[in-house]
């Protein structure tokens, strides 16, 4: 439960800190581990050899996230009415989808709910709850795509030393959360809608192109010459609405120490990897752990790990088959 | 990084020059996370400015709440475009601050015809930002709520022949009287609007069902009265005659409280630009 509460507060900006005590399976682990050098080297190497990083993952994701965004496009262009709407709120199969992060907004500007917004985020509720909450995040929101591609050009230049990193403090992110949420309720408007590049590109592709693209342009330039990622680390409330949601999701990434080599490839990769700090050496105090609700479930790390050590996991599935 | 540049950090003798770099770093990061919070705010709030601007009001689809209401309660979907048969709805664009994504009706270029008779765009919107029913405790202006349900002309012998709407989009106005062929006498040849105009609108006896494209139903008539022939509400628009500063009697469109506002005289009207137009948002202030 512990644990629980300091994944929760990870998510809100706290820095992981090292366990004060590794109990002794896992000290037992790492001992093995690094009994024999020579040996832990030439596991090292034979792991990197026989699987090298691929892109399963990615590509799967990829592959779903272009097909939900196509679904809300070819219902409305072919009239065929199986995804109606956008992403803020739609219709499937005539079941009503909102958006938790636009349905919240809506509540506090309106303050008034109607049952089909009741229905409709509980559906969602209830279906993020069951795929890990933020994993909406990268096998749906448009935005992620294109920031991924944004990243790729962004750390090509770090690379060259043509621009530098800068970080933010992740809890700005919480912030961002809390003031959206105080001005829509004060303000009597969906304040935060205004900004967001997941409703603007979601409305985009299926609408047509607007000015509204020109904001979406401007994170993006952000991101690829100034700041990693700025726009889902550090800003995008929507992001840690759907964390919240998955905080105890059954659908999450495990990591088993015992298989890890501690070389960081996976931090390396991770668009959240305070989530992977558990990953460094001396870090995890369990044989399986879990990476928290800010994990948003893309199995960039799973693609990036040479040796199995970070899985997807059905919490109470997985342990039955 | 430069300390020398960095303000003065008073420090024991003790921390090295490691140490105060990295003291520099997270004064650094926590500004520069001060700076990236204070920008995203700023320009979420810089979508008041068309709103202070007090810009055009918009026709909104039938049955949306108030201005500010409508603004707060639209969820940005855009479910209501999706489902009008005339693709009267658009969504606005970050040019309109916080009526981004939220539906208007551009009544010059396509008007809301109600060719869908059960208005589906209400149907349709999950948030009740478009509703049938008004909850009551939001507030009704005077002069918005229709007085009787508005009868529509395509199913008036219909056991049930009204739309369920209790409030108008807006009124219609002569605002260019001098423009209008009526007022000076004339009749009408040919496509009200050109054979480019894409705008459609449902003929019930050509099509109870499908709307067509305007310019394929060309209009003779030996006294403009489209306005009053398209209106697809009963009783919301006749031809009367009038007499002007001048003394002389003609024949005008005189709006009545029937008047829903769905534009659709606004875009029939041969004249250009329109003599007739739909005042969006504005409220019944009886007969002129």
């Amino acid at each position: 439960m512990k644990r629980q509460w300091l994944l929760l507060l990870g998510m809100l900006g706290m820095t992981p800190k090292k366990p004060q005590t590794i109990p002794a399976p896992v000290q037992e682990i790492m001992a093995r581990k690094y009994a024999d050098k020579a040996h832990f080297i030439e596991e090292k190497l034979r792991a990197r050899a026989e699987q090298p990083v691929s892109h399963k993952w990615r590509n799967r994701r990829w592959a779903v996230l272009i097909i939900i965004n196509l679904l809300f496009v070819i219902s409305f262009w072919l009239d065929i009415q199986m995804l109606e709407g956008a992403l803020t709120g739609s219709r499937f199969v005539g079941f009503h989808l909102i958006d938790l992060n636009a349905a919240l907004q809506v509540m506090l500007a309106h303050k008034h709910i109607i049952v089909n917004l009741v229905i409709g985020s509980l559906t969602v509720f209830v279906l993020w709850v069951m795929l890990g909450g933020r994993s909406f995040c990268s096998w749906v929101c448009p935005y992620h795509l294109v920031s991924e591609l944004a990243e790729k050009a962004h750390l090509a230049l770090v690379h060259k030393k043509l621009v530098s990193e800068h970080e933010f403090h992740r809890g700005v992110r919480t912030l961002c959360w809390l003031l959206f949420a105080a001005l829509s309720f004060l303000s009597g408007y969906t304040v935060f809608e205004t900004l967001s590049p997941t409703g603007i590109l979601s409305r985009a592709l299926i609408y047509g192109p607007g000015l509204a693209l020109a904001w979406v342009v401007v994170v993006v330039l952000f991101e690829i010459f100034y700041s990693r990622r700025a726009w889902c680390r550090y800003v995008c409330p929507i992001g840690l609405t759907y964390g919240v949601v998955g905080a105890l999701s059954p659908t999450r990434i495990v990591f088993r120490v015992e298989q890890c080599f501690h070389e960081g490839d996976c931090r390396k990769v991770c668009l959240v990897p305070h989530v992977l700090d558990i990953t460094i050496k001396g870090r995890a105090d369990a044989e399986v752990m879990n990476l928290g609700p800010d994990c948003t479930r893309c199995g960039l790390c799973l693609d990036a790990c040479p040796n199995g050590a970070l899985q997807f996991d059905i919490k109470g599935l997985s342990s039955l088959l | 990084m430069n300390d020398a540049d960095a303000p003065q950090i008073a420090c024991s003798a003790k921390s090295s020059a490691q140490s105060l770099s990295r003291q520099q770093q997270a004064r650094r990061a926590f500004l520069r996370s001060l700076a990236l919070i204070g920008g995203v705010l700023g320009l979420a709030l810089s979508a008041y400015v068309p709103l202070l601007r007090d810009r055009l009001a918009r026709l909104r689809p039938p049955g949306a709440l108030n201005e500010a209401d409508f603004l707060a309660a639209c969820i940005k979907c855009g479910q209501c475009l999706q489902v009008c048969p005339v693709n009267a709805i658009r969504l606005g664009d970050i040019d309109e601050g916080f009526g981004i994504g939220v539906p208007y009706i551009n009544a010059r270029a396509q008007a809301c015809d109600f060719s869908c008779d059960a208005i589906q765009c209400i149907l349709a919107c999950p948030t009740g930002a478009l509703t049938y029913d008004k909850p009551d405790f939001l507030p009704v202006r005077s002069g918005a709520p229709l007085t009787a349900p508005p009868v529509l002309k395509a199913k008036i012998d219909d056991p049930e022949n009204t739309l369920n709407l209790q409030e108008r989009m807006g009124v219609a106005r002569l605002a260019r009287p001098e423009a209008c062929l009526a007022v000076q006498g004339k009749g009408f040849r040919g496509s009200a609007r050109g054979a480019a105009f894409k705008g459609k609108l449902r003929y019930t006896e050509v099509d109870r069902w499908k709307p067509i494209p305007i310019h394929e139903h060309p209009y003779d008539v030996p006294l403009c009265d489209l306005c009053v022939r398209t209106c697809p509400v009963a009783d919301a628009i006749e031809l009367r005659p009038r007499r002007g500063a001048d003394g002389v009697e003609r024949m005008t469109p005189e709006v009545l409280a029937a008047c829903v506002g769905c534009g659709v005289c606004e875009m029939i009207c041969p004249a250009e630009p329109a003599a007739i137009i739909i005042g969006a948002q504005a409220v019944w202030e009886g007969a002129t």
